[in-house]
């Protein structure tokens, strides 16, 4: 046996001195940019490991083509971007602890990542605390409107609802009867929640309302599938909704596809499936089967053309596919560029202040625009799913839809509001009794 | 001015919502902003040129009524992608170039200025109609009952006269049962003409003899149709309610089917932690991942086979069976002889080893195949389903139940018949004795993992075709298979056969009464309560080099 | 497996791991441009650390005394985490998004009127505390009674606290528990009327967890290395020799098993006051195992090995998910795996001055599958 030569300690000791060192004064740079001076840093926050990474990796590389496309314009106010990238792992308290630790210890200008809504949960105490500024690039339940956080995925009313009306509709197929079947989890159980007040609003019964609930990572179908071909065979046209997230997909349709439910049959609105969900399944059983998105890789813009042939150059991989979240945090972060220069620092009260109002061409010919509740606004559109597992654009609405904080259709929250401009400067204010609830004061 | 802007920002909140929801019929993204062309154009041709849907379904609607034979080809490039729309009319794009739809001519082969006629679902809807429409005069003996089944599951009040044209056509007398089960459910559809009362009363009773979900759905609509006599809505809710007991009934055994197919997935998955842990007594966390490598191994094998060797694409599965055995085998080999031959006598040690293993592999994974889940196709001899009464029995399930049974057999034949087998049966009950007969006890460790793991790739091989193939594969299925090793007794493979039974019908049982997680947590706790009464499982083994 | 009964070496760590936690309490509170100054994120990190230490120390009871290895004990973590989580939701009051004063933000949104029953009390910290250690303690006991008395071990025993943390995960996952569901419990305000992201409280709760952790080592030193550490040993190594010398061992595990518990759920309180959210992700198996190995890395059946084990496997976690995002899986898997195959007695074996006997070189010979003295 050989021994190792002695170099090795030694090399052992400067891996530990450059770790050291790299965790004091921040991680994982990206490369050297044109523009002089101190880099300005953004923070990266998504799980690279563990059961997310399947969704959010992508993210990550999303974020630092950006930051690379910026730094060949020549940076942001004559400075350099560096990205500095943690790994939460998927697992909640690191969301905090390292939402936390490029905060107060790489002091980074602005953080984009999460997400599932229990991870911005997770972080938000901590961005709200160091007064942070987050963007949130995924579809959520709403009813929340912090003043560090920019909302940049679609709301309920930016998804769910179009969605609904599409399947009322007579292209849609004029659903009666809908089956809502979702993760147990708070995304699922709000928007369908949402969507049960909705339906009721538009006349129908309850007994034409079926709503499921699965644990993370179901994989045995068989049960629920038959029960929705049994709900559907009363006689009305049945549409089932899906708030099915991410793994639990894939066996999901599966079983459609193997009990043979098509599309003309029962058609499936998912909330949760986009090119890169599809990318990993076999699409020809799913002909048809519909999703409901602000962005689809498919739509025919320049802007989008431009995006997927950045995308591919960056990736060095001409099949890596475009997605919803991908277009928010393209959206975000140009947004955040903007807010800077506007604001001329990257000082997080002027950034968020100079955030509102602020106009950015999405990637689909349209405008997002920052509203007093940190929302944006965004097209809607609904998707067939096409055997190449692209998307055919079947319907949209006619403009962008601004987000709501607040649902009007739960009870709790009809009366409530986010506004961040003055006067009001509250993420839930009470428009009863005209008051700005709980602590959440600027 | 507070106020004012607080009612301002409420509305830019709310106002618009609605608003767009009353201008309901939106358009394509190209399209122009008026309404669907009022005036009809001249024929089914160019109404499909339009990028209306409206048009489109006009268009497909009139084709079906031609009854021309170029309508059909027409209809069935639609539905490939195949029919381009330019110049008020459209093409078929066929491999050498374009054919004019209307003419049936070859047209000049310029792509510009073209694009693919616009499908939706309701397009789709439309299509099957009118090809069933076309193919119900002029297809085969098998196309017409097919055509017919389709008439049947989406009864159109205007297909009335083509089924009394068809019915009234000797050629089709082979067909009358078929014909007559269409005619019966367009009579009891919303549009259609009444007809006399005991026509529709027939009708009733037709659909009802038929049985099943669609008779289901079809006579449950009947009821409400106000324009059917009262007697045959009356007629048609009692067939309803009767339809309801039978399927009650083959419920049971539909949930039985469930569980069973359940059940065959969790034996598959605990058949080789049952040889590595129940057998070699290895806590092997990396189990998981064993199956995990032999999914990815099956989607390496079907993209070899799809580049290489198209023809044998359909069997690509199959080829990757014996593929995934000896990967899987190999790594497990690999593992032994590294890593676990060091840990024998320390369990408990093995635990902490093979979950190091396990997160070793997974990012593995993740690293070549990227952390986002792959596609593996599930082939079309396994797809679908089929009914055995009024079961309902997918391919892909019976397929995964034939399998474990297959597995399972093969084991045990390898455990009793083979000298394989008789070595690692020697070795686990009794080491040093073997060792001292000449058994290489070495050798035999490393087989035994090996064959333990193959049986895992094995496994991941039929887990590709129900569940995602992904780096996070193999947690989903690891605390489940310990618990079917354990719950039916470590070293007994039927123990775990009864164990897997149990669980899977168990948990498929309870998930209609209570719900699948409740389900799931009541039959754990059901375990644990049962392992301490019987604190070695439902078969405790036996013997003397077992007891500590 | 050898115990040394001296644990000289637990009194220096307790007394370590008080006065690291005192320093670092009162450095962080000095000002920001002091040389010595800690940032409020390396106390939180501290603080977590110590309560996993404190969990690995009740691992270590059970393992490394007891010989019981346990896949569980999260569940323990997580029910203490819970306990004060419900607290902590209570003091929140009037002050959440839809300043509901009853109700905490979660059943509002999920349109709940009433509060469930089981968080009645819940606002009193006293009855809070009662529930966040009674509750696990009496879980422990009534497994361990049932468990330990038909003899259940090895294996088996490991599957089915495997399976209880399991079945604990699915159920606090469910929205209908009433426990926050996936997102459990979190947006904290005060503790005892202390505002939670203060530097003064939150150096005192990591002063706190400094405190509770050195008492737990010596109170653990005292008990192992008496009579009754000294039968557990025996159990662990010969229970039947032990039971035909007509002592109980159900009953000898069953207390070291409910104390073990006691102090995990301690452990799970502490973290959740300084981390700030409770989630069901804490009963995931992988997290007992985890805390398994911080044991196995720093030595079993050493007390002090524990607590090494817990803070250098999650420093490690710390930095590595910093520096190299993309590979630390490999590192940790690599780390276990060393661990094991070459360092049986962990980080503390390497700390003993004088090689021992080579009594852990089991050959393949001695096979037993049932494995119930690993």
């Amino acid at each position: 046996m050989t021994r190792p030569p002695p170099l090795s300690r030694r090399a052992f000791t400067r891996f530990t001195l450059a770790a050291s060192a790299a965790m004091l004064a921040g991680t994982d740079r990206a490369r050297a940019a044109a523009p002089s001076g101190e880099p300005i840093r953004i923070g990266i926050l998504h799980s690279l490991s563990g059961t997310l990474a399947i969704s959010e990796a992508t993210l990550k590389d999303v974020m630092l083509m950006l930051v690379d496309i910026q730094n060949r314009k020549g940076g942001l106010l004559g400075r350099p971007i560096e990205a500095v990238v943690v790994d939460p792992a998927s697992n909640w308290p690191l969301f905090a602890e390292k939402a936390r630790q490029l905060l107060s210890v790489d002091k980074v200008a602005s953080v984009f990542g999460c997400w599932t809504s229990v991870s911005r949960k997770s972080v938000l105490p901590v961005f709200e605390e160091l007064n942070g500024i987050l963007f949130y690039p995924v579809q959520y339940e709403g009813q929340e409107c912090s003043r560090n956080v920019f909302y940049t995925g679609a709301a309920p009313n930016q998804q769910a609802i179009p969605a609904v009306d599409y399947l009322m509709s007579e292209d849609g197929g004029g659903a009666k009867r809908f089956a809502l079947i979702g993760t147990d989890y708070v995304y699922p159980r709000t928007t369908n929640q949402i969507l049960q007040a909705y339906l009721k609003s538009k006349g129908v019964a309850d007994a034409d309302i079926m709503i499921n609930y699965t644990p993370f990572g179901q994989s045995d179908w068989q049960t629920i599938v038959s029960q929705v071909k049994a709900f559907g065979s009363a006689g009305k046209k049945t549409a089932v909704i899906s708030t099915i997230n991410g793994d639990a997909n894939v066996p999901f349709y599966k079983e459609l596809g193997a009990q043979g439910i098509t599309a003309t049959d029962i058609p499936v609105m998912a909330f949760s499936v986009g090119e890169e969900e599809l990318a990993g399944m076999d699409a020809k059983p799913l002909v048809g089967q519909l999703a409901a998105w602000n962005y689809f890789e498919s739509i025919d813009t320049p802007a989008n053309k431009s995006f997927i042939a950045d995308w591919h150059k960056f990736t060095k991989n001409p099949k890596r596919t475009t997605n919803d979240p991908m277009e928010a945090h393209y959206i975000g972060f140009n947004l955040w560029v903007q807010a800077v220069e506007k604001a001329g620092t990257t000082d997080h009260d002027k950034v968020i202040a100079a955030m509102v109002g602020l106009r950015q061409p999405n990637l689909t010919g349209g405008i997002a625009q920052v509203l007093p509740n940190h929302h944006i606004t965004k097209p809607v559109y609904i998707g067939e799913i096409q055997e190449d597992g692209q998307f055919n654009v079947v319907w949209q609405t006619p403009h962008e839809v601004p987000g709501q904080a607040w649902s009007p259709y739960v009870p709790e929250t009809a009366h409530l509001t986010g506004d961040w401009t003055a006067p009001v400067n509250c993420g839930n204010y009470d428009t009863q009794k005209k008051a700005c609830l709980g602590s959440h004061h600027a | 001015m507070r106020k004012a802007l607080l009612a301002l920002a409420f509305c830019t909140a709310l106002a618009c919502q609605p608003a767009y929801a009353q201008e309901a019929p939106a358009l394509p993204p190209a399209a122009p902003s008026v309404a669907a062309p009022v005036q009809t154009p001249a024929d089914a041709y160019t109404d499909m040129a339009s990028t209306h849907f409206d048009a489109i379904i006009r268009g497909v609607e009139r084709l079906g009524r031609s009854g021309e034979a170029r309508a059909l080809a027409a209809l069935q490039a639609l539905e490939a992608h195949k029919l381009l729309a330019g110049n008020d009319t459209v093409y078929i794009r066929t491999d050498t170039g374009l054919v004019d739809a209307r003419t049936g001519q070859n047209a000049p082969a310029d792509l510009t200025g073209l694009h693919p006629v616009r499908l939706n679902n309701r397009v789709r809807q439309t299509l099957a109609s009118a090809r069933a429409e076309l193919l119900l005069a002029q297809g085969t003996q098998a196309e017409r009952r097919d055509a017919l089944a389709q008439i049947q599951a989406h009864p159109d009040a205007a297909m009335l006269p083509v089924l009394d044209k068809a019915l009234a056509d000797p050629s089709n007398k082979s067909l009358a049962g078929s014909l007559n089960a269409a005619r019966a459910a367009i009579l009891l559809s919303p549009g259609a003409q009444p007809v006399a009362l005991s026509e529709q009363l027939a009708a009733v009773a037709a659909i009802k003899a038929q049985g099943g979900l669609a008779a289901k759905s079809l006579l449950s609509r009947a009821a409400t149709l106000v324009p059917l006599a009262p007697q045959t809505r009356e007629a048609a809710g009692k067939a309803v309610a009767s339809i309801d007991f039978r399927l009650k009934l083959w419920g049971y055994g539909q949930d039985l089917f469930y569980g069973v197919s359940l059940s065959s997935v969790l034996l598959l998955s605990a058949m080789g932690l049952a040889i590595t842990f129940g057998v070699m007594g290895v806590i092997n966390m990396a189990h998981g991942e064993l199956m995990m490598v032999g999914a990815y191994t099956t989607f390496m094998v079907e993209r070899l086979v799809a580049a290489y060797i198209p023809a044998l694409a359909p069997f690509s599965l199959i080829l990757a069976l014996p593929v995934a055995f000896v990967v899987s085998g190999g790594l497990g080999i690999l593992i032994e002889r590294s890593v676990i031959r060091f840990l024998y006598g320390r369990p408990l040690e093995t635990l902490l080893a093979s979950w190091g293993v396990s997160l070793i592999l997974q990012q593995a994974i993740r690293s070549v195949f990227g952390p986002t889940n792959v596609a593996v196709t599930t082939p079309g001899w396994l797809g679908g389903s089929f009914a055995l009464g009024g079961l309902e029995i997918t391919t892909v399930r019976l397929a995964i139940f034939l399998f474990a049974i297959a597995v399972m057999a093969a084991l045990t034949l390898v455990l009793k018949r083979t000298p394989l087998g008789l070595h690692m049966r020697a070795v686990t009950q009794n080491r040093r004795m073997a060792a001292l007969m000449g058994i290489r006890t070495a050798r035999v460790d490393a087989l035994t993992f090996g064959l333990g793991s193959g049986i895992a790739g094995l496994a991941g091989v039929a887990v590709s075709q129900i569940d995602n193939v992904s780096p996070n594969l193999g947690q989903g299925y690891i605390i489940d298979s310990f618990l079917v090793v354990v719950f039916g007794g470590v070293g007994n493979l039927w123990g775990s056969l009864a164990a897997a039974l149990a669980l899977g019908i168990g948990g498929k049982g309870l998930e209609p009464l209570i719900g699948a997680v409740s389900g799931k947590i009541l039959l754990l706790v059901l375990v644990i309560l049962f392992i301490q009464r019987h604190p070695r499982g439902m078969f405790p083994m036996r013997g003397r080099g077992i007891e500590s | 497996m050898s115990t040394d009964f001296s644990f000289r070496s637990a009194r220096w760590t307790a007394l370590a791991v008080v006065v690291l936690a005192v320093v670092l309490a009162f450095a962080s509170l000095l000002p920001q441009s002091s040389a010595l100054s800690v940032s409020p994120f390396v106390v939180t990190l501290c603080g977590k650390y110590l309560s996993y230490a404190l969990l690995a120390l009740a691992v270590d009871l059970v393992w490394g005394f007891a010989g019981i290895l346990t896949l569980g004990h999260a569940a323990f973590f997580a029910l203490g985490a819970y306990g004060m989580g419900m607290y902590l939701t209570r003091e929140i009051g009037a002050r959440g998004v839809y300043g509901n004063p009853d109700l905490p933000d979660f059943m509002v949104f999920l349109s709940w009127h009433r509060l469930p029953w089981y968080w009645w009390g819940s606002n009193h910290f006293a009855i809070s505390l009662a529930l966040m250690l009674g509750v696990p303690a009496v879980l422990a006991g009534l497994f361990g009674w049932l468990a330990f008395r038909s003899r259940v071990s090895g294996v088996y025993l490991s599957i089915i606290t495997q399976a209880l943390t399991y079945a604990l995960m699915l159920a606090f996952f469910q929205n209908g528990m009433g426990f926050g569901g996936n997102n459990g419990l979190t947006g904290f305000k005060d503790v005892l009327g202390f505002d939670l992201t203060a530097p003064g409280t939150r150096a005192t709760l990591l002063a706190l967890t400094g405190l509770i952790l050195g008492a737990v080592l010596m109170g653990a030193r005292f008990l192992m290395g008496g009579r009754y550490g000294r039968l557990l040993v025996a159990v662990r190594d010969t229970e039947s020799r032990t039971r035909f010398l007509a002592y109980r061992p159900e009953q000898i595990k069953l207390l070291v098993w409910v104390v073990s518990a006691l102090i995990a759920a301690l452990g799970g309180a502490l973290y959740v006051l300084q981390i700030g959210i409770v989630n069901p992700g804490e009963f995931a198996p992988a997290n007992s195992i985890e805390a398994v190995i911080w044991v196995a890395v720093g030595g079993r059946g050493t007390l002090t090995g524990a607590v090494i084990g817990a803070v250098l496997v999650n420093l490690g976690k710390t930095l590595f998910t910093a520096i190299l995002p993309e590979f630390w899986l490999y590192g940790l898997g690599a780390l276990f795996l060393a661990t094991t195959l070459f360092l049986p007695h962990g980080v503390m074996g390497l700390l003993r001055h004088v090689p021992r006997k080579r009594e852990e070189e089991v050959t393949p010979e001695i096979t037993n599958p049932e494995g119930s003295n690993a």
